[in-house]
């Protein structure tokens, strides 16, 4: 059942399109539902040592950002998708629903009890949402902490072409473009997978460089600091020269900071290049080329006017990729949820086809 | 096109340079491994002085760690903001269509020269080089930048 106060959602009027949605949540609510998938000694430890999951709060209950109030659902996977289906993909006629799951078991220091914990959740996914809607995609859990592990779950699924992505939260132990996460990229490249970096993620070290914050605020906002810097560590470490037919996806990045990265290090790489010389081009063409942004929580104005002026900057009409994050809550009517004066052409890009290309879809 | 004589040979040995003023314009001449180069000392970007910049290698990498340092002596950085240029053919590394410094034609020339004459019967102007003279006739080879 879903207690549902808001608006029934209507059909916008920029739908009609074909729409790939690239960042829906898939909610693991409770350990109780990975233990049919959990080995017996790891059901035992959860009892014994009373783990009651990693210690992640990316998106914390009842903060407004998180769920609209008064749609919580009720009852495990039904109430979700009962309601991802209502509010999305039936109103939206989503072609294609790309899951992301944020269960952070890269927060989980047990390297074994992670990995056991991102098997169950991938087998939960398959067996709970991929084989319940045909247009849902997923992206594999996988403990990123642990390279090797990690690549060994990419791995595990590699062969399900409904698993399009493997998903890393944006806080990391290092930054990401440093070679002790090459076999993730490998792992990656063999199953032609994008790699998904995700809005948040428990480390152990503070969200910001300059510490630990007081408010949800600071720490939701100040996240794009974290994923400028994975993109340039992906960049000066090479990862697109060792890996060049790497995807990567920013997935509640934001974009409007995109530019300025992208001005700033292709000022820089003239005078700097010598520290980096396996970077060929300017980083900006490697972002045009390798990186993607979803669209919400978009970090501009509700006009599309600032959208276009970011989309003229990237100087690429092929970054952004739509994106409700549903069921997190950044617009009130779902007609917001893309912005209005885009040509037909780029909206058509953006509410499909960019991530059409990107995820193979 | 004028030609001015800037240095003698001896004057900028192998890896050696010299700045030089031709025609109001600083150009600055080397001489790598035996043959000699000319650019103008005027970086592109914002107008530093490039001829006073590091000489060094074209350093390339096709993944990181995989390091090729080729024609050492042969690429100059600005002193300033360290954009690096071809001193053999006046273009940058990283955008060699578009931004490149001015490049002069070098050549060295062998005079039979009597007093003071540095050149100047042969049709070149006087350059701001005057050669130590003697009152004895010498074979001197010099280094003539042509402007065009």
């Amino acid at each position: 059942m879903v207690r549902e106060s808001g608006n029934e959602a209507q059909r916008p009027f920029w739908s009609g399109r074909p729409v790939i949605d690239c960042d829906l949540h898939n909610e693991v609510p409770s350990l109780e539902v990975l233990r049919p998938y959990l080995a017996d000694h790891w059901c035992d430890y959860i009892e014994e040592s009373a783990f009651r999951g990693p210690d992640a709060d990316d998106y914390p209950k009842g903060a407004p950002t998180t769920i609209r109030p008064g749609l919580e659902w009720e009852g495990e996977v039904e109430g979700q998708l009962a309601l991802m289906r209502r509010q999305v993909l039936d109103p939206l006629q989503v072609e294609f629903g790309v899951l992301d799951c944020a269960y952070r078991v890269q927060g989980v220091h047990d390297p074994e009890l992670a990995g056991a914990l991102a098997s169950a959740i991938n087998r939960w996914q398959a067996e709970h949402w991929l084989d319940r809607d045909p247009r849902l995609r997923a992206s594999i859990v996988a403990p990123t902490q642990s390279p090797v592990l990690a690549a060994r779950e990419i791995d595990r699924w590699g062969a399900d072409a409904r698993f399009v992505q493997a998903v890393m939260p944006v806080r990391s132990l290092i930054p990401y473009g440093n070679r002790i996460y090459d076999p993730i990229y490998e792992a990656a490249a063999r199953h032609d997978l994008v790699v998904g970096i995700q809005f948040g993620g428990s480390p152990g070290h503070p969200p910001t460089p300059s510490g630990w914050l007081s408010t949800y605020l600071e720490e939701y906002a100040a996240m794009a600091q974290v994923f400028q810097s994975q993109v340039t560590s992906l960049i000066v470490e090479g990862v697109f020269d060792r890996f060049p037919d790497l995807r990567v996806s920013l997935i509640e990045a934001g974009c409007t900071w995109m530019p300025s990265l992208m001005w700033r290090l292709d000022k820089e790489w003239r005078g700097l290049r010598r520290d980096i010389p396996w970077v060929k081009r300017p980083p900006s063409d490697y972002i045009r080329r390798h990186i993607r942004l979803t669209l919400q929580p978009v970090d501009a104005p509700p006009s599309g006017k600032q959208l276009l002026e970011v989309i003229g900057q990237l100087d690429s009409d092929e970054m952004l990729m739509f994106a409700t994050d549903h069921p997190h809550w950044h617009f009130d009517r779902l007609e917001e949820a893309f912005p209005a004066g885009l040509s037909d052409s780029l909206a058509r890009r953006v509410l499909a086809d960019n991530a059409r290309s990107f995820y193979r879809l | 096109m004028a030609e001015h004589v800037v240095a003698t040979l001896g004057e900028i040995p192998p890896g050696g340079r010299k700045i030089a003023e031709v025609e109001g314009r600083s150009i600055g001449v080397f001489n790598l491994d035996g043959q000699f180069f000319a650019v103008l000392n005027r970086c592109p970007h914002q107008g530093g002085p490039l001829c006073l910049g590091q000489q060094s290698g074209l350093l390339q990498a096709r993944v990181p760690g995989e390091y090729s340092y080729t024609r050492v002596g042969e690429i100059v950085r600005c002193p300033w903001h360290g954009w690096e240029f071809d001193l053999k053919t006046g273009r940058s590394w990283f955008d060699p269509v578009r931004t490149r410094v001015r490049s002069y034609r070098v050549r060295v020339e062998m005079r039979e020269s009597e007093g003071g004459g540095c050149g100047e019967e042969a049709g070149h102007r006087p350059g701001p080089y005057r050669a130590e003279t003697f009152p004895v006739s010498v074979r001197q080879q010099y280094v003539v930048v042509e402007i065009p």
